[in-house]
């Protein structure tokens, strides 16, 4: 495991999601309402591209008819058959003891702080007035 | 004596012998109908008396015709295979008509002339309520004034309806059977309001009684996915004359299927599988299963539970030939659970009359 600078937070908005290889690895990483999530990018299902899922939130009932909706934007599913994970645990919903996403922790970081390193900084230049997101993996 | 039971059948056929036979439980106003309206039979296409499938050679009484006397029940099964209980259906055409007062009234009819002629006649017989799904209001009255009598062990709705058995317009029916202790037991059957098959009418007789295997599993599927058995967590449901082998396979695909688009039935928190294991139990005549043993103990290997098959007949359909009711390859262990714990631990009336 390594620290990896991945981004300068002001080009990573919430919203947003990247994709990033860190040697070979695809991780998606996914900026949601300003905090930070990354799984690997392959759904445990079948492989499909976690990063190109719809995030969408959690419905749940305790009985027919009802629809109880939180966590709007906090679930991926994933493109090819709709399998939902949890962005903060990689579990998936439907076997979350057995079937579950590679989870990663990102964090954000000071660039005063990464210069001193021990960081991987990517394809660009770390500033010190700026803040930087890391990926730990 | 109830404690020495070994055996429950649960799937044997009585047939209202004719329209006469139904005349002293209707009330004076279809009575005279029947008269009026020229009314012969209420027989639907289902079993037609000369199919293979409707009786076997051996269960036929004079000219042919299939055996539907007390005297053949006892002998050809009940005294045959020391049957201590068996469950009586009554298919005869109530679930086609189109008025739901002539439908109710006929359902009484059934339910009073199975009681009179069956049930008073023998006690090792129980029997399922016929009720007239046409109109809920009317088939939960039926349940109300049969429940009374604890021989009657079960609902019975047939398998082909107007709609889909999940839909909220039918839990009252749910409702009653849970509270009565009255598993629901779907009869390979139709209303013929639509066609036996998804694609439109098939040509033959075998086409449609193939085709039955393709509404229970449609039936399965609205019953799990409309959250009947959320909302009624004590009610059983038993397949009747569905044939068994191809559940696992339909299993793993509504399962599998679910965990892609479980957000559109958020009541449905745990794999459809497991609920129709915990819920959902199946007649073992007919089996549809290869001839080889080896084959059907692996089947039974896919069902992943020792509790969902119970014993059955189907007297007087020819679904086996002499006394091979037990398909060959089920085994030794499960026949036990299979002709006796397993309905009772379906059919509480029977538990509780056993006890």
């Amino acid at each position: 495991m390594a620290k990896h600078v991945i981004a300068a937070l002001r080009e990573f908005p919430a919203g947003t999601r990247k994709l990033v290889d860190i040697k070979g690895r695809q991780i998606a990483v996914f900026n949601i309402k300003g905090e930070f999530f990354a799984l690997a990018n392959r759904c445990p299902h079948q492989g499909g591209s976690l990063c190109e899922g719809r995030l969408t939130g959690l419905v749940e009932a305790k009985e027919p008819g009802e629809y109880r909706y939180s966590r709007q934007g906090e679930i991926i599913r994933c493109p090819w058959h709709g399998w939902e994970f949890d962005v903060r645990t990689g579990k998936s919903w439907c076997d979350p003891s057995r079937i579950r996403a590679r989870q990663f922790s990102v964090s954000v970081a000071p660039g005063a702080a990464l210069v001193e390193g021990p960081y991987v900084a990517e394809t660009f230049a770390v500033s010190v007035e700026d803040e930087y997101v890391v990926l730990d993996a | 004596m109830t404690a020495s039971w070994s055996t429950i059948d649960c799937d044997v056929h009585v047939n209202v012998p004719s329209m006469q036979a139904l005349l002293p439980h209707l009330d004076e106003y279809w009575r005279d109908s029947v008269v009026d309206r020229g009314m012969n039979s209420l027989e639907s296409i289902s079993y037609p008396p000369n199919a293979p499938l409707t009786a076997r050679p051996d269960w036929r009484g004079k000219g042919g015709a299939p055996a539907n006397t007390l005297d053949a029940l006892r002998t050809h099964a009940l005294d045959r295979w020391n049957i201590d209980i068996a469950i009586c259906h009554c298919l005869y055409g109530v679930q086609l008509l189109y008025s739901e007062d002539m439908a109710a009234a006929f359902a009484k009819a059934i339910n009073d002339w199975v009681a009179k002629e069956w049930l008073d006649r023998d006690p090792r017989l129980r029997a399922s309520i016929v009720v007239p799904m046409q109109n809920t209001e009317f088939a939960v009255a039926e349940i109300e004034r049969c429940a009374a009598d604890q021989r009657f062990v079960q609902v019975l709705v047939l398998c082909m309806g107007e709609m889909p058995l999940g839909r909220r317009q039918y839990w009252p029916v749910y409702e009653a059977a849970e509270r009565h202790g009255l598993p629901l037991g779907i009869h390979a059957g139709s209303s013929y309001r639509h066609p036996v098959t998804s694609l439109g009418w098939p040509s033959w007789y075998v086409e449609d009684y193939a085709a039955q295997s393709q509404g229970f599993q449609s039936q399965l599927a609205s019953l799990v996915c409309e959250g009947v058995f959320v909302k009624y967590p004590k009610l059983k449901v038993v397949l009747l004359e569905s044939g068994v082998t191809w559940l696992p396979a339909f299993l793993w695909r509504l399962s599998k299927f679910w965990r892609g688009v479980r957000l559109e039935v958020p009541w449905i928190d745990r794999s459809p599988a497991e609920i129709v294991r915990d819920h959902v139990r199946l007649t073992i005549q007919p089996f549809d299963g290869p001839d080889d043993p080896a084959a059907v103990a692996k089947l039974i290997e896919h069902m992943q539970s020792d509790d969902m098959l119970l014993f059955a007949s189907d007297f007087p359909h020819w679904q086996f030939d002499g006394d091979a009711i037990m398909p060959a390859g089920i085994p030794q262990k499960l026949h036990g659970k299979i002709r006796r714990d397993n309905a009772l631990a379906t059919y509480s009336r029977l538990a509780e009359q056993a006890a």
